[in-house]
């Protein structure tokens, strides 16, 4: 695989949700790239539209959302475009339920969920859905698959693994449930895994375990990981890449040093300067970002953040879209601060 | 011996409380066991100061915070409260009717704002249902010039008092929390998680919020959370419980930067970093929290404890004053050189 070229292209990507009560354009004009071997985080707040981005990407949105418009070429090693014979296909043309697209889901790009109490089958054993997993993407038997499923387990760190294959998932404590969902994720080699709030459900010791062997299993893989989280901190120490989000957009996307060094929109300022920091004195009162994120029916036109925003400028943020736009090399921002000089009000 | 009658700046004393809850099995229901959820803890609070109590979950602090309000009955031991006129009280040993009265000054603000607010309720009798009950102010009209008082002084418009609580954000409604938990002019605010459930940017709000009226009306915190750096931010003093004791008990720099005990230090070192160029300084902790239906024996660190001896198997350490106004509970706390959160001066360098 050539790192070079990127192995997942998200491209002007917008999902939209038709509601009774309006449309709700939980992901509107989404672009990132994850490149081989790379760690990118993408974080936001509540309703930033990150956990719609990566359902689109897997072809998981359910109704009422729809993927509108956009792009998400992935480069494939079990299925091969159509028409053009081509590795790289728009996983937006590709039917949710059919065969090509289920095919890629679960093997090629796994997930690890957020609640993994909620996403293990309580009446079936860890091992049988592990070993369903495997068989369902690998021509093994039975036996072998359970093999397979020992070694994942173990690569997880699951002390144990033959006879916590026999185990249920309540049987389990958060941490090694949240591992076993890990071996299930990995059980056929993806290429890009998708970890949707790993950690939000689990206490800090634990989670430091999860993080640590993230970080090692994406080294041991060489996978790419989509890391999707609202803890910066959590961010600082396993991404490479970073990609901001707001209210369905994107509004900075760089290197994780740069980001959290040299922060250019004013949204990725503030959220910095707003989290407590374990260095700050106590007591002390933090920089606040004024006001609370707009309900999703009545988003502010223009940049999404302007309501909000220290560096607001009338007559040009609330009246036009701000482009996601490279800064210098290795960061992008979508402002008007940083926009040409004829942007700028007269 | 009691701290709170020899030092008239102690709020709240809390001595060997226990609170145990029963683990009940087969038709007679008989009781098989005990969950000791709080397992003879002991600490007092300072009026004005903030105390932050910290733990991964299942380790008691909840239950120890709902005891001291008496929303759980403890199972043994004291809790002293300095009431407004001076006098201390027992609240483990009152009896409900008694603490009736006392329910003003002691109030709570709760983790979940979704949660928390009656959705049939408008704010004017949200925030003033505690002066109907407690106080027996029958007059609407004194009643709703004290919910606007107190939504000024929380920062939402008087003129939401009809509104209903779904018409607010996450942040708004935990500040109606606030106005409701202030509307008694209380002495002693009980936060559990209060900011957990809140968005990064609105967190921030919230704990100035709650800092600002702290100073405009000296109240006392016991601060109830996970966030560690949330924790560090907005603490005087931190205890950090396992299992349903206390491991260490210190004011926050000192905790934070010189821990004591190993189990502190394990969490300190597993809070993740904010600064990618502070990497790989996460040691995590093997193995996982023992259940506190079945601890092990001796000092419940131990089978997770890298620094574990012997003795440690054996006996319970007892919460100890290490150094002045530092309290530890481990064998080994005198000779071992634990490090606590990276400095950031050093790391800068490093």
């Amino acid at each position: 695989m050539n790192p070079t070229e990127p192995l997942l292209s998200v491209q002007n990507l917008k999902t939209y949700f038709f509601l009774d009560e309006g449309t709700v354009k939980a992901v509107d004009g989404v672009d990132f790239d994850v490149y081989p071997g790379q760690v990118v985080g993408i974080v936001g707040e509540s309703g930033c539209g990150k956990s719609v981005t990566i359902k689109s990407v897997l072809r998981l949105t359910q109704k009422p959302g729809r993927i509108v418009e956009g792009k998400i070429l992935f480069r494939s090693q079990r299925v091969t475009d159509a028409d053009s014979g081509s590795d790289v296909i728009d996983l937006t043309t590709l039917d949710p339920h059919g065969k090509r697209m289920r095919s890629i889901r679960g093997a090629e790009i796994a997930m690890i969920p957020q609640e993994p109490m909620a996403s293990f089958s309580p009446v079936h054993t860890v091992g049988n859905q592990l070993i369903e997993a495997i068989r369902l993407h690998e021509d093994v038997s039975k036996e072998e698959a359970r093999q397979i499923a020992i070694e994942r387990l173990h690569e997880v760190g699951m002390p144990n693994p033959e006879q916590r294959l026999d185990a249920y998932s309540w049987e389990l404590s958060g941490g090694l449930r949240q591992r076993a969902m890990i071996a299930m994720s990995l059980s056929c080699n993806p290429h890009l895994l998708i970890a949707d709030e790993p950690t939000t459900a689990i206490d800090v010791t634990t989670q430091a375990q999860v993080l640590n062997l993230l970080r090692s299993l994406q080294k041991m893989h060489n996978m790419s990981i989509i890391f999707i989280t609202h803890d910066l901190g959590v961010i600082a120490q396993v991404a490479d890449y970073v990609v901001v989000m707001y209210l369905g957009r994107v509004m900075e996307t760089g290197p994780v040093d740069d980001i959290f060094h040299n922060p250019l929109h004013p949204y990725t300022k503030a959220l910095l300067k707003s989290i407590p920091s374990i260095y700050s004195p106590s007591g002390t009162e933090l920089p606040t970002i004024e006001g609370s994120i707009p309900h999703p029916f009545s988003r502010p036109s223009g940049c999404p953040f302007y309501p909000r925003c220290e560096a607001f400028m009338a007559g040009v943020c609330n009246a036009k879209d701000p482009e996601l736009q490279s800064i210098n090399e290795r960061q992008s921002v979508s402002c008007f601060l940083y926009e040409e000089k004829q942007m700028q009000p007269s | 011996m009691d701290k709170i009658r020899q030092d008239e700046r102690v709020l709240l004393e809390v001595s060997h409380l226990k609170k145990y809850f029963p683990i009940r099995k087969g038709f007679f229901k008989r009781v098989v066991g005990h969950v000791r959820a709080v397992d003879d803890v002991s600490f007092s609070i300072n009026e004005g100061e903030t105390l932050g109590l910290v733990g991964e979950s299942g380790c008691g602090k909840t239950t120890t915070s709902r005891a001291i309000l008496r929303a759980l009955d403890p199972t043994d031991g004291q809790i002293l409260f300095r009431t407004e006129s001076g006098e201390i009280v027992d609240l483990a040993a009152l009896p409900e009717k008694e603490i009736r009265p006392l329910r003003s000054q002691m109030q709570m603000i709760f983790q979940d704002p979704f949660a928390s607010l009656n959705p049939r309720m408008n704010l004017l009798d949200i925030v003033s249902e505690p002066m109907l009950t407690i106080e027996g102010i029958k007059s609407r009209k004194e009643r709703s010039e004290r919910v606007a008082e107190l939504l000024r002084l929380v920062g939402l418009r008087p003129e939401y008092m009809q509104r209903f609580p779904h018409a607010f954000s996450g942040g708004q409604r935990q500040r109606i929390v606030i106005a409701r938990a202030l509307a008694l002019n209380p002495r002693l605010v009980v936060a559990d998680e209060p900011v957990s459930a809140l968005d990064v940017s609105v967190q921030a709000q919230v704990l100035n919020l709650m800092l600002r009226l702290q100073r405009q009306l000296n109240l006392t915190y016991l601060f109830v959370a996970h966030d560690l750096s949330v924790v560090k931010h907005f603490c005087n003093r931190v205890i950090v419980m396992y299992v349903g004791k206390i491991v260490e008990d210190a004011p926050t720099d000192e905790l934070y930067f010189r821990p004591r005990h190993p189990y502190t230090a394990a969490l300190m070192s597993a809070v993740p970093v904010p600064d990618p160029r502070i990497r790989s300084a996460m040691t995590p902790l093997e193995g996982d929290v023992p259940s506190p239906a079945n601890p092990p024996s001796g000092c419940y660190f131990h089978p997770r404890c890298p620094y574990a001896v012997d003795i440690c198997s054996q006996k319970t350490p007892e919460l100890e004053e290490i150094s002045p106004d530092h309290y530890v509970s481990c064998h080994r706390a005198g000779e071992l050189e634990l490090t606590g959160v990276v400095d950031p001066r050093q790391a800068q360098i490093g």
